[in-house]
């Protein structure tokens, strides 16, 4: 692999960009290897990737039915951060966030993680306790937070809608100032190329069909390149994960998969430097503005299970009101594209990096909402647990049967509905 | 925008209603054991494919629904009354 820098920037500037290789080799699947991730997003890649630069396991095939980074890694709205409330899940995201801040010269790839912070808007006092009680989680565990008041708030971002007519009155907002966003397909090209180059295979258009196992452990799997071998096997399909788990006998799981919709308008001259979440009551939507100048945003889930890649139209007026409810501005902005992925929806909200019923099987998945934050302590902590067959520390508490023993890790107190974390 | 045929209202757009989750739950008697609760409120088939689900008619007649869906194509199958008795009392 050839390494980039700036100088192979202006060597082949100079001869014409015929010389660049290509970022990763298209190999033949091998009958039999160490270790076999399905799912090639940014999950199974960062998994790839870690298990061979911590664990120096090299014989392993990432398996993907479609192209790299085509399921939801390359269809969110990149945001990252780690304010979150529950100490586990800070720790876990805080983790990776630090891992993000040196993603792009460890994998020498332009990730473009911009840490350009991002601001929660509250609009009562109920708003701004649970902002504090979150920032102060966050203070104890180190991590940097702050609470705006409605005139820093407008300093910062003068172009909200602070007007009288205001639905809901900004009265100010906490700011995570690492917090930022990331270029999603980047880091699924990342994190294969640096896979590639220590030897794993990256297997593109094979689809997972089967799960072998022998005596209640795993053996391999089937494909529609044919049978693979593998010593052990790592789940990471996201929005797939009830399919893929039936094939190895577990019919059911603390999982229900819906659908979650992001837009991006006609491209804008800058306009918004950072990332905006409105937290208005009922209300739920976060915007940013990309490198190219469209404006990124979403909002709630479709509200009903689906493996439907495709989204409907009542969310697309519930994104527009909101949109116009803080930056009415937009008006006349339009609309380029929306889209949907398949959310792997938990019964608490909170990911499952575990062992499974099945030996040497382990499962990565339960994300809603927030995984693409996620993508490099994913990768690190579930190569680490498949590396290992046991958790590590910040693992051990997003196990399988947290929801038997009544440990869930629920953020928002939702209880468990998949569609309302 | 799914529609819903509403037995009482007939057919309507899915933004009236609500959803209401997976039909083929069975909860237990309150003192079954942990793990049959556990079966009943955490653990979820979730397939691919037809899916009983309930759905409130919130913004309509109100009544909760089971409605068949197909996950993957949104094809909507049959629709009844959740409440057993209900078809029978409207005759
Ligand atoms: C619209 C939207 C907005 C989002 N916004 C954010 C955000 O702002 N911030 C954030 O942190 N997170 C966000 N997320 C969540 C985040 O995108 C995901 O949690 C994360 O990218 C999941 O990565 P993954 O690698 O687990 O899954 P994916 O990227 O979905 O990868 C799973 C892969 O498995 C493959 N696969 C499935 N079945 C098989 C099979 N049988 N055989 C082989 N391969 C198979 C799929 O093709 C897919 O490529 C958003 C998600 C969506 C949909
Ligand atoms: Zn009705």
């Amino acid at each position: 692999m050839s390494h980039y820098s700036v100088w192979s920037v202006l060597r082949e500037g100079l001869r014409g960009q015929t010389g660049w290789e290509r970022a990763w080799r298209d190999p033949e699947p091998k009958p039999e290897y160490d270790v076999v991730i399905i799912g090639g997003g940014g999950h199974g890649l960062a998994t790839a990737y870690y298990l061979a630069k911590n664990h120096g396991i090299t014989n392993v095939a990432v398996v993907e039915k479609g192209w790299l980074g085509g399921g939801n890694t390359g269809r969110n709205t990149t945001i990252v951060r780690s304010n979150y409330s529950q100490p586990s899940s800070t720790q876990f995201y805080e983790h990776s966030l630090k891992l993000w801040e040196n993603l792009s010269h460890d994998l020498n790839y332009n990730v473009m993680f911009s840490q350009r912070g991002q601001l929660g808007l509250f609009h009562n006092p109920a708003g701004r306790d649970a902002a504090a009680k979150r920032a102060n989680t966050m203070m104890a565990c180190g991590i940097e937070a702050s609470l705006l008041s409605r005139d820093e708030v407008m300093n910062m971002v003068p172009h909200l809608d602070y007007s009288e007519n205001a639905r809901f009155p900004i009265l100010g907002a906490m700011l995570q100032k690492r917090a930022g966003t990331a270029r999603h397909d980047a880091v699924a090209w990342g994190f294969a190329r640096g896979a590639d180059n220590y030897g794993v295979d990256i297997l593109q258009q094979t689809e997972v069909t089967g799960i072998l196992r022998e005596g209640g452990m795993v053996t391999g799997v089937e494909t529609t390149k044919g049978t693979i071998r593998a010593k052990k096997v790592g789940v990471a399909v996201a929005g797939s994960t009830g399919h893929v788990m039936r094939m190895a006998g577990i019919d059911r799981l603390p999982i229900e998969s819906h659908k979650l919709q992001a837009f991006v308008s006609e491209p804008l001259k800058p306009l918004l430097d950072c990332v905006i979440g409105y937290g208005a009551p009922g209300a739920h939507f976060y915007i940013s503005q990309s490198d190219k100048g469209g404006m990124v945003f979403g909002g709630d889930l479709d509200f009903y299970n689906s493996y439907a890649q495709r989204g409907n139209l009542p969310i697309v007026q519930d994104v527009a009101e909101c949109a116009m409810a803080i930056l009415p501005c937009l008006g006349r902005v339009k609309l380029l594209r929306h889209w949907a992925g398949i959310m792997d929806m938990s019964m608490d909200g909170t990911h499952i990096m575990t062992k499974t019923p099945v030996d040497k099987l382990y499962l990565n998945a339960g994300w809603c909402y927030g995984g693409f934050k996620a993508t490099p302590a994913s990768g690190w902590h579930f190569a680490d647990l498949i590396a290992n067959d046991r958790p590590d520390n910040l693992t051990a508490a997003f196990s399988l049967d947290r929801f038997e023993r009544g440990l869930t890790i629920d953020e928002k107190g939702m209880g468990p509905t998949p569609k309302l974390h | 925008m799914i529609r819903i045929k509403c037995p009482f209202c007939g057919i309507r757009d899915h933004s009236e209603f609500s959803y209401g989750g997976d039909a083929t739950v069975e909860y237990p008697p309150l003192d079954a054991s942990t793990e049959a609760w556990n079966e009943a409120v955490y653990q979820r088939a979730n397939p691919r494919g037809p899916h009983r689900e309930y759905w409130h008619h919130l913004n309509g007649c109100r009544s909760w629904l089971i409605v068949e869906r197909d996950t993957l194509t949104h094809e909507v199958g049959t629709v009844e009354f959740a409440h057993p008795g209900l078809s029978e009392a409207l005759k």
